[in-house]
């Protein structure tokens, strides 16, 4: 079975990390962003495992291997941080707009942006 | 989640953001084609003293051997996720309700212990074939996973303590093996010679708890206590 | 204490303190002020060995790069780890107050520490990293760790600045990491050392991993024009942790990008490039300078003030690139870094003070804080001298030294940068000091605010503004492992 040469590979990988990027700068969404960063963080790691496949004995080049397992770890780890951050906010604006409706025109609310707290 | 339309992209931006990422696309296109085809990297010098490394799957090797620096590093990170998730919010307990759903209840009897006797098999066979400790550990995490969302996990609200020694041991035991180990070889992680199997396997041993229970606990989404944990 | 031990504990105790903190928060503050003990112990080591003894080098495990990583300690090194252990120590002892003063509860004051602590795990590994994918664990961690700062006990602004810094953090490792790869590919190794030798022949693949690299590297330290996210994260943070970041964290990526184009790249140092760096410097300058002129809030003004100056920073490049010694321009830069840190951290900490105080930080409603807090106004003040440049101030002596790089060169179009820039840095301090000091009958609703903070930030202050003295001890320690005589000359 003739086995898809690593440069295609190393091609689908650049190409996963510019559509990645691009939605990023693109999407509003900030579910969608964190997804496109996930889409990114592939995209490099199928460059660094096809980067391993171009030895020329059978094993593959370990290296790449182990800097992959590490990138998926800091990635899944980013992933959960940013979510609970994203859910945070999220929390801080229904606040902020239960505080709006409740107490209108408090001019207050302006006053405490940007105050230490 | 609502979505944030914070900027609104105007047409000559979505076009320029294209532009970039088109350039970037084919900036990468020349560089991986103009990278030599075969091409050995560091394969030569990790296959040839693996003898050395204690283990005989090169990438375990790698990771908890020649690049173990990393590894305590990437441990480090894990640890902050969940210390940053707790800091700040309070975890959603997911509602499980088994009453009357006897199938989950059969798949958990059966599906959680596998999972954690894979775990540890897992653990146990990367020294020789692929596998190690994260891979054991993504296993731990699926079954906390299930475990969560099912509702069988609530005494990790009465133990935080424990939970919390749980997430910490990774850490704790590797920095402490780093430590241990410059004390013995005058060198930061550079082993015993000749027990370096056994070093491995303690700090892989720590390291799948911790990586099996952080799994779980991002997944929660924030402190699982009722008052400040 | 053995070269080991001192590296072992640069970063293993910041790392176990924090995981200790985690298990048990409670004793939070005081395995932090145990770390802030070891590591200024190891440091003063690393750095009699490094003024001793030369460029120190540690092979972690055992192996040698490229299979292994190495460790590395020269004066650069030395010089940041330094800063991170004053700066960090003094944020350990206002912190606690800060957070009380703050009715904060417990429960958050007790988890800022961990964060906190594996914040300086991330900055002494990678100022002692000699291995760039090493570095990218340790920008991961750093990015991370301030974001996680950042949003620690912020309400709606904060969390938002907090998520834009966040997404251009990992956007940003990404690129590294891509730039990283593409080194690999090419040259089969990740050490620094090896790929200096390695990269000599440039190449396509080069060009592009370095091109992505730096993009990453450019968008965490913050120069214009991928500043935008720096004012709202740095304004809306609290102090303490403004102060992190502004004084460390960005220094962070400038210090890897001085490593990449310096050593590891040095053969891609071309004079438009570092024209260029230089170029993209001197906006910085003018465009934070400006905007900081116009802020109506402090602590937004002093994190423009930020942009501003790392705008400096990038000023060395084209001072100290190409043939020739440019040894002047490199010191004056990394003194004008360590200046700056000390005296921006000191800055927050007397804007955060004022700001408790005064219950908003408008700074025309700044008016009379000197008869409440004469300690913190002196404070601003001082750091202020820093970042204008006055003698004796560590600011003076780098842009003295930077000015001579310039007119040795005969590019008198950053000797003019330099000036103005100083003359916008004297305007925006003397605007919040002019407030500051007005004679108004004492204004009602002013809260106390502790003596450890004023005096923490007092202390800072002096320290940046007497650094000047400092100079040519530093400029000694600095000469230690120093890219002259040139490795690689610029090409062209």
């Amino acid at each position: 079975m003739p086995e898809a040469s690593p440069t295609l590979y190393l091609l689908a990988g650049a190409l996963l990390f510019a559509i990645g990027f691009h939605s990023l700068l693109v999407q509003p969404h900030v579910l969608r962003r964190v997804m496109a960063l996930n889409v990114m963080g592939v995209g490099v790691f199928l460059l660094f495992a096809a980067l391993a496949a171009r030895t020329r004995g059978e094993t593959p080049d370990p290296v790449p291997h182990a800097m992959v397992l590490t990138g998926i770890v800091v990635s899944v780890c980013a992933t959960g941080l940013a979510l609970a951050l994203a859910h945070r906010l999220e929390a801080a604006e229904e606040e902020e707009r239960e505080d709006e409706s409740a107490g209108d025109g408090r001019q207050a609310r302006a006053e405490h942006e940007e105050t230490d707290r | 989640m609502t979505a944030r339309a914070d900027r609104g992209h105007g047409r000559a931006s979505r076009v320029a953001v294209g532009a970039l990422a088109l350039g970037l696309l084919a900036a990468l296109s020349w560089a991986v084609l103009s990278l030599p085809g075969s091409f050995d990297g560091l394969t030569g010098p990790a296959l040839g003293r693996l003898s050395e490394s204690g283990v005989t799957n090169p990438v375990t090797a790698v990771l908890l051997n020649y690049r173990a620096y990393d590894t305590l590093l990437e441990l480090a990170v894990l640890l902050l996720a969940i210390a940053g998730v707790w800091a700040l919010r309070r975890g959603d307990w997911p509602a499980g309700d088994l009453h009357g759903r006897p199938l989950v209840i059969s798949l958990l009897r059966i599906a959680l212990p596998l999972l954690t006797l894979t775990a540890g098999y897992l653990l146990w066979i990367g020294a020789f074939a692929p596998g190690g400790a994260f891979q054991g550990g993504a296993m731990l995490g699926a079954a906390a996973l299930l475990a969560l969302l099912s509702g069988r996990a609530v005494c990790a609200r009465r133990h935080t303590g424990a939970l919390r020694a749980g997430l910490v041991l990774g850490v704790l035991v590797f920095a402490g093996a780093a430590g241990g180990a410059a004390a013995l070889t005058g060198e930061i992680l550079r082993y015993p010679p000749g027990d370096a199997d056994v070093w491995i396997l303690g700090i892989e041993a720590a390291a799948i708890v911790s990586i099996g229970l952080t799994l779980g606990a991002l997944y929660l989404g924030g402190r699982p206590g009722d008052r400040h944990a | 204490m053995s070269l080991t031990w001192a590296m072992a504990l640069l970063v293993l105790a910041p790392l176990a303190a924090a995981a200790l903190s985690f298990a048990l928060p409670a004793i939070g503050r005081w395995l932090a002020l145990a770390t802030v003990a070891a590591v200024g112990s190891a440091v003063v080591r690393v750095a009699e060995l490094v003024l001793g003894g030369g460029v120190q080098v540690h092979r972690v495990g055992g192996w040698s790069a490229p299979l292994g990583i190495n460790l590395r300690a020269d004066g650069l090194a030395v010089l940041m780890l330094a800063i991170t252990a004053i700066v960090g120590g003094v944020v350990t002892l206002y912190t606690p107050a800060y957070l009380a003063a703050n009715r904060s509860s417990p429960g958050q004051r007790q988890r800022f520490w961990s964060p906190f602590l594996l914040l300086w795990t991330a900055l002494d590994a990678l100022f002692l990293s000699s291995d760039i994918f090493n570095l990218y664990v340790t920008l991961e961690l750093l990015a991370l760790a301030a974001v996680t700062l950042v949003a620690l006990v912020g309400k709606r602004p904060a969390l938002e600045a907090a998520m834009r810094y966040l997404f251009v953090s990992l956007a940003a490792s990404l690129l590294y990491l891509l730039g990283v790869g593409l080194v690999y590919g090419q040259y089969a190794t990740l050490d620094l050392a090896l790929l200096a030798e390695r990269s000599a022949t440039g190449g396509p693949t080069l060009w592009v991993a370095a091109s992505v690299m730096s993009g990453g590297l450019l968008a965490k330290a913050a120069l214009f024009p991928m500043h935008f996210w720096l004012p709202p994260a740095h304004a809306n943070a609290p102090a303490p942790v403004s102060a992190l970041l502004s004084s460390l964290v960005v220094k962070g990526s400038f210090y890897i990008l001085l490593r990449l184009w310096f050593e590891g790249f040095s053969g891609l140092m071309t004079p438009a490039a570092a024209q260029l760096f230089g170029a993209l410097g001197a906006a910085a300058i003018l465009w934070g300078s400006l905007n900081a002129l116009l802020a109506p809030r402090l602590k937004r003004l002093v994190a423009y003030s930020t942009v501003a100056q790392l705008g400096y920073l990038f000023l060395l490049v084209p001072l100290a690139a190409g043939p020739g010694d440019g040894f002047t321009a490199w010191s004056g830069g990394l003194i004008f870094l360590g200046a700056h840190a000390c005296a921006k951290a000191a800055m927050f900490l007397s804007a955060g003070n004022m700001l408790h105080a005064a219950g908003n930080d408008r700074i025309r409603d700044l008016d009379g804080v000197t008869h409440v807090l004469p300690l913190s106004a002196f404070s601003f003040g001082l750091s202020g001298m820093s970042l204008v440049g006055l003698p004796p101030s560590g600011g003076f002596a780098g842009k003295w030294l930077l000015l001579r790089a310039a007119i040795a060169r005969g590019q008198w179009w950053w000797v003019a940068t330099l000036l103005v820039g100083s003359l916008l840095a004297a305007a925006y301090v003397i605007r919040v000091l002019l407030h500051a000091f007005t004679r108004v009958e004492a204004p009602a609703r002013h809260r106390p605010v502790p003596r450890v903070m004023e005096w923490t930030a007092l202390g800072l202050a002096a320290l940046a503004a007497g650094l000047g003295f400092a100079a040519s001890g530093s400029a000694t320690l600095l000469r230690v492992g120093a890219p002259w005589p040139p490795a690689g000359v610029g090409r062209g």
